[in-house]
């Protein structure tokens, strides 16, 4: 089940997309969940899935994996379709099944909800296929850069965003082993009722705990003797770089939110 | 022997000073290591080895003596400026690695020291070649093996181009292949560089490979000499709970069987030479 999920996962790749700067990919994507919001007719949201699908097509990320992973989201989609549905009155009475009445607007409200819920999954999961989670640290502290002048501690903030994808994998191995020293000392954590189920979990958490802030207090002393003394005259090793494909993705973007404005009622 | 690069002199710590029935963790030690000297620091558990390693790069300061280090004496002040001279390699390969991959990992004491752009790729590059993992760029450290990620450690502390390398354990969670792969990086890292080395290790094997071997017990420097000095005194090692490496044991043995071993062998390699030696002799 884990391998199908694709939140926040990166799958790298050589499209346009993956090679655009995470900066311009992070604000393009801000923009857009604003801009989703200006489509409140049938052409506006149709234009709206078919610049989504562009954008995927250009992404080079199959249709049908994409669809696949994101199937959780799918039944939340259905269930805020089915809401507006049974619930939003207005327009012609379609049908009634029993004591639900279905009219019009309920339909029509259903459908672009859908839709709008869609078209933001898409979009924002194409930014985290697209771009490794090491480049959207760099991109968000450097966009959040204005921010330091509020007392807002960007530097440290991206570096332990950093940190914790760096020791995910290590800590997925680690859980990995405590679970099987548990198993071989007779625990049994994948049977039984939900209660004792979660009872079992605890002598899981509480070694990975332990180990976790003993990782922790070795890695301080590691960074702190090579030299780490926080952001201040610090130099970066990863450089981003602005290009013209950049500038061109959010011309685009804006010329889209125009069209958009324009076909709105 | 050129200049001194670390010295402690009549150096005293103990963590807790209130507590007069606490003994100290390392009392009146006085030791220095000269520029392009492989030393190497023995001791078993709790002998004051890892509270020296901390008293040499300023994580702990001394209640007595002075830590001096690059001609420098240690304080908060000078403390920065001596470790951006100092490499450091610690035990566990997993918590040292900071970066997201190889090369984030070796710029990241680099970019702490302000170092432009430019000359990071640079060093990053020529200091993984040294180690020879620079066909690892963009690996992440959990594609990587414990001897690798050391090495990736070591090529960290060498960006910085310091003027010694501290190796804190640095063998010690590794197994036996990675434990070569490191051994023979730093072996070949001093023939090439004349890197100055200090090891604190538990493993004697490691040792012998030293110039000079500082033997400690119970916070107090017991024996200081060549490898073959102090590895003849056998006894008194087991005693302080170290052992002897395999060669030397071997020889010590056949020694007592009656064959004229002139004990000096301390590796593998040189053991099997006296052997043949011997036997074709014979």
């Amino acid at each position: 089940m884990m391998e199908k999920m694709i939140f926040g996962r990166f799958i790298p790749g050589d499209s346009v997309v993956h090679r655009l700067d995470p900066r311009a990919k992070i604000l393009f994507v801000f923009l857009f969940i604003a801009i989703v919001f200006i489509a409140n007719n049938a052409i506006t949201y149709a234009i709206l899935l078919g610049f989504t699908l562009l954008s995927v097509f250009l992404s080079k990320i199959r249709l049908y994996f994409l669809i696949n992973g994101l199937k959780p989201v799918f039944i939340l989609m259905a269930f805020t379709f089915f809401l507006h549905l049974f619930f939003t009155e207005g327009g012609a009475l379609l049908f009634s099944v029993g004591f639900v009445d279905v009219y019009e607007e309920g339909l029509r409200q259903g459908i672009f909800i859908s839709i709008r819920f869609l078209v933001l999954v898409f979009m924002t999961s194409i930014l985290t296929l697209t771009t490794s989670p090491i480049s959207i640290t760099d991109g968000i502290e450097v966009l959040l850069g204005p921010f330091k002048r509020v007392k807002l501690p960007v530097h440290e903030l991206a570096l332990m965003m950093s940190i914790s994808l760096r020791f995910i994998p290590t800590l997925m191995d680690e859980t990995g082993k405590i679970l099987k020293a548990q198993m071989a000392r007779g625990s049994d954590i994948g049977s039984g009722p939900i209660k004792e189920r979660i009872k079992a979990v605890v002598p899981l958490l509480i070694p990975l705990f332990v180990s976790a802030f003993k990782r922790a207090e070795d890695l301080a002393t590691a960074m702190e003797v090579r030299g780490y003394r926080g952001g201040e005259g610090r130099t970066r090793y990863r450089q981003l770089n602005w290009r013209i494909m950049d500038t061109l993705s959010l011309l685009l973007l804006v010329g889209f939110a125009g069209l958009l404005w324009y076909f709105r009622s | 022997m050129k200049g001194t690069i670390l010295s402690f002199e009549q150096v005293t710590f103990t963590y807790a000073p209130e507590d007069k029935s606490v003994k100290p963790a390392v009392s009146d030690l006085s030791f220095s290591i000269g520029e392009g000297e492989w030393v190497a620091l023995v001791g078993h558990n709790g002998s004051g080895k890892s509270t020296i390693a901390k008293l040499m790069n300023g994580l702990l300061f001394p209640q007595q003596g002075t830590v001096k280090a690059m001609g420098l004496t240690m304080s908060e002040e000078s403390l920065w400026d001596i470790r951006s001279q100092m490499g450091m390699v610690f035990q566990n390969p997993d918590n040292q690695f900071v970066g997201a991959t190889v090369q984030d990992d070796v710029a990241f004491a680099l970019e702490n020291n302000g170092v432009p752009h430019e000359e990071m790729v640079v060093r990053v590059r020529e200091s993984l070649q040294q180690v020879k993992m620079a066909d690892y760029l963009d690996h992440e450290p959990h594609h990587l093996s414990g001897g690798q990620k050391q090495r990736v450690a070591i090529a960290g502390a060498l960006a910085l181009r310091p003027r010694l390398l501290i190796l804190d354990e640095a063998t010690s969670m590794l197994d036996p292949q990675g434990r070569r792969e490191v051994i023979e990086t730093i072996r070949e890292l001093r023939e090439a560089t004349g890197l100055t080395v200090l090891s604190i290790t538990h493993d004697l094997e490691e040792a012998a490979l030293a110039d000079r071997v500082l033997v400690m017990s119970a916070g107090h420097k017991q024996m200081e000499g060549t490898p073959d000095e102090v590895f003849s005194s056998g006894e008194e090692l087991t005693e302080m709970g170290l052992d002897l490496p395999f060669a030397m044991r071997m020889a010590g043995l056949l020694k007592q069987a009656g064959v004229p071993m002139t004990g000096e062998s301390m590796t593998e390699h040189e053991l099997v030479e006296e052997l043949w030696t011997y036997y074709s002799s014979k």
